[in-house]
């Protein structure tokens, strides 16, 4: 029974608990027991048995008077960027490794006011800076996905990041959901990596209050799940106007479920010729044509477009995103609430809490940003990369004003890699795994990953669609029809 | 545009990161990669290009203005490092 529990759907484990074929106790203790038995995974920084069965016990007596919530007793895993009341929110920093937050982020609140039960907090990259989810303060999360030729099958491969204990714990059962953030492809890239559905939505679609700040103009939450249904259930529940948040959208929120199995027929889908970057594997290549044919067969039109500085998006990245990353980090003082080291006076206290609570990716980004933003630098770095952001802003919106509805394109350069394969050596070398998800964050628009098939190593390989602005729903139907042909894709248990 | 030693130094003291002084060739070869990296921006003519300001065109909303929120100092200083009664403790700052 619990492996049974643990391997439904977030959609089917809401009908099977509507029609009360097991309690929402039941559905969470499978899933905390299915945690214990994979902590050598490292997914979870914080088990929290005690609220998940309090949340569960509340959801079967609402179950039991027949008025279910929209999430009503869905266990969910919660990325540790988002801050929950009273339980312990660190982002993955010793700088917050003992904040234990006095408030609850909006999009927890959401899942929270719709029925959800939280299982814990999920380990991800710290401050949700790196694509492999090996600058964790807890240490790296290790994929639940393993090689299948005999030599390689025992090295250890990175979830992605920087959202990777949220993927690997999706992926591995751990939970029916999760929470991820994504600044630069933190939702997508370990979504691909590991063989699940991940949406970044429209800037702006999803409150960011109460989640740890990095980068205020391209940070956005979004769901990670096994299937498009579930990840737009869970979206639908996330999203939504926040007065506490300054940037987020009046709008109201659709029914993303409903778009789930709409016909795409007559849909114009664009593949943008610069994304066939030199050397691409093939096996990338070959799902990318892969990815057009399913599409065509289901009656979209398939043209080439160009996004003419999508090779600039990644550069300009790396000065916006540090930019931002230092201003918001400059909050980390040791006063108020964090880390403080002990130190002879004020400037030895800001300057060595600094050192000791930030990773050397933390601080190598903050350095970065402080240099772009100093005196002299600022409009040869900062400003030209926020005009390059308008070009490339630009670039989407000339393809959908050609009546594009949305962009095809390969999700990561390549599968999963082994752990310490790119960690130690250029940082460059690293930021080049977002090279396909970046533009979305620079253009605000929103993208979704969706597994298409398997490498030749048996890893995972994701596609990504990005839609034209609050057009999620068109996302949700695309992603259907690749999920219907290629099926889905769950990793052998070996923990 | 590489930086040198002493701009490595510049920096930590602005970012208020201490940084030993045997740190420094390693971040200046990691912070000079980067560099190299974003160079290639530079490429690019961006005259009469206007910075973005905002991805998502919309309008500020104004809330009314009045006080919604307050009156709860145990939360505010709950995970300080160091505090006296509801006030912040820091190292003696003035002699």
């Amino acid at each position: 029974m619990p492996d049974i529990l643990t391997s439904l759907t977030l959609a089917e484990a809401r009908e099977a608990l509507r029609g009360r074929k097991f309690s929402a106790v039941e559905l969470a203790q499978a899933h905390l027991s299915a945690m214990e038995q994979a902590r050598v995974l490292n997914a979870y920084v914080l088990e929290t048995p005690d609220r998940a069965l309090a949340m569960a016990r509340e959801a079967d007596a609402r179950l039991a008077r027949g008025e279910p919530r929209p999430l009503e007793g869905l266990a969910l895993g919660i990325k540790d960027m988002f801050a929950t009341k009273d339980v312990r929110t660190t982002a993955c920093s010793r700088m917050l490794e003992n904040f234990v937050p006095t408030y609850e982020s909006t999009v927890t609140a959401n899942l929270w006011r719709d029925g959800a039960v939280m299982l814990g907090k999920l380990n991800n990259d710290e401050f949700a800076m790196g694509s492999s989810n090996e600058s964790s303060v807890f240490g790296p999360v290790i994929s639940p996905w393993r090689r299948t030729r005999a030599r390689a099958s025992n090295v250890p491969l990175v979830p992605g990041g920087s959202s990777g204990g949220s993927a690997a714990a999706v992926a591995a059962g751990l939970c029916l959901g999760a929470t991820g953030t994504d600044t630069g492809g933190s939702i997508r890239q370990p979504a691909a990596l590991t063989g699940i559905v991940g949406i970044k939505p429209t800037y702006g679609r999803c409150s960011r209050w109460g989640i740890v700040a990095y980068a205020s103009s391209l940070d956005q939450a979004g769901p990670l799940a096994r299937c498009v249904r579930d990840a737009a259930i869970l979206l639908r529940s996330m999203a939504g106007y926040d007065l506490k948040d300054a940037t987020s959208v009046d709008q109201d929120v659709p029914d993303y479920e409903a778009a789930v199995g709409k016909s795409i027929r007559a849909m114009r889908i664009g593949i943008p010729k610069e994304y066939r970057v030199d050397g691409m594997a093939p096996e990338i290549e070959r799902l990318w044509t892969q990815g057009m044919q399913w599409l065509k067969t289901a009656g979209a039109e398939i043209v080439e477009v160009s996004l003419p500085h999508t090779r600039y998006a990644l550069p300009a990245y790396y000065i916006v995103a540090p930019a931002e990353a230092s201003s918001n980090l400059a909050r980390y003082d040791g006063v108020r609430y964090g880390l403080r080291a002990s130190a002879r006076d004020i400037m030895d206290m800001y300057q060595s809490t600094r050192a000791q609570g930030f990773g050397a990716e933390v601080r190598r980004r903050i350095m970065i940003g402080t240099y772009v933003l100093s005196a002299g630098y600022y409009e040869a770095y900062y400003l030209r990369a926020q005009k390059v952001r308008t070009l490339i802003k630009r670039d989407f919106d000339n393809v959908f004003a050609d009546g594009v509805h949305a962009v095809l394109a390969p999700a990561t350069p390549s599968a999963a890699f082994a752990l310490e394969d790119k960690s130690t050596s250029d940082p460059v070398a690293m930021y080049l795994n977002d090279v396909f998800t970046v533009t979305v964050n620079m253009a605000g628009l929103p993208g979704i990953c969706v597994p298409a098939g398997l490498s030749e190593e048996g890893l995972p390989l994701g596609l990504q669609l990005i839609g034209r602005a609050f057009e999620e729903e068109t996302l949700f139907s695309l992603a259907q029809v690749i999920e219907q042909a290629a099926g889905r894709f769950s990793p052998q248990r070996w923990w | 545009m590489l930086v040198d030693a002493q701009t490595v130094r510049r920096i930590a003291h602005l970012a208020r990161i201490a940084v030993a002084e045997e740190e420094v060739e390693h971040l200046r070869g990691e912070l000079n990669a980067i560099l190299a990296f974003v160079e290639q921006l530079t490429e690019l003519d961006v005259a009469g290009v206007e910075p973005m300001t905002s991805v998502i065109p919309t309008k500020m909303n104004r809330r009314e203005d009045k006080i919604t929120d307050g009156g709860i100092p145990d939360a505010i200083v709950k995970n300080a490092p160091a505090i006296d009664d509801h006030f912040f403790v820091v190292p003696k700052v003035v002699e």
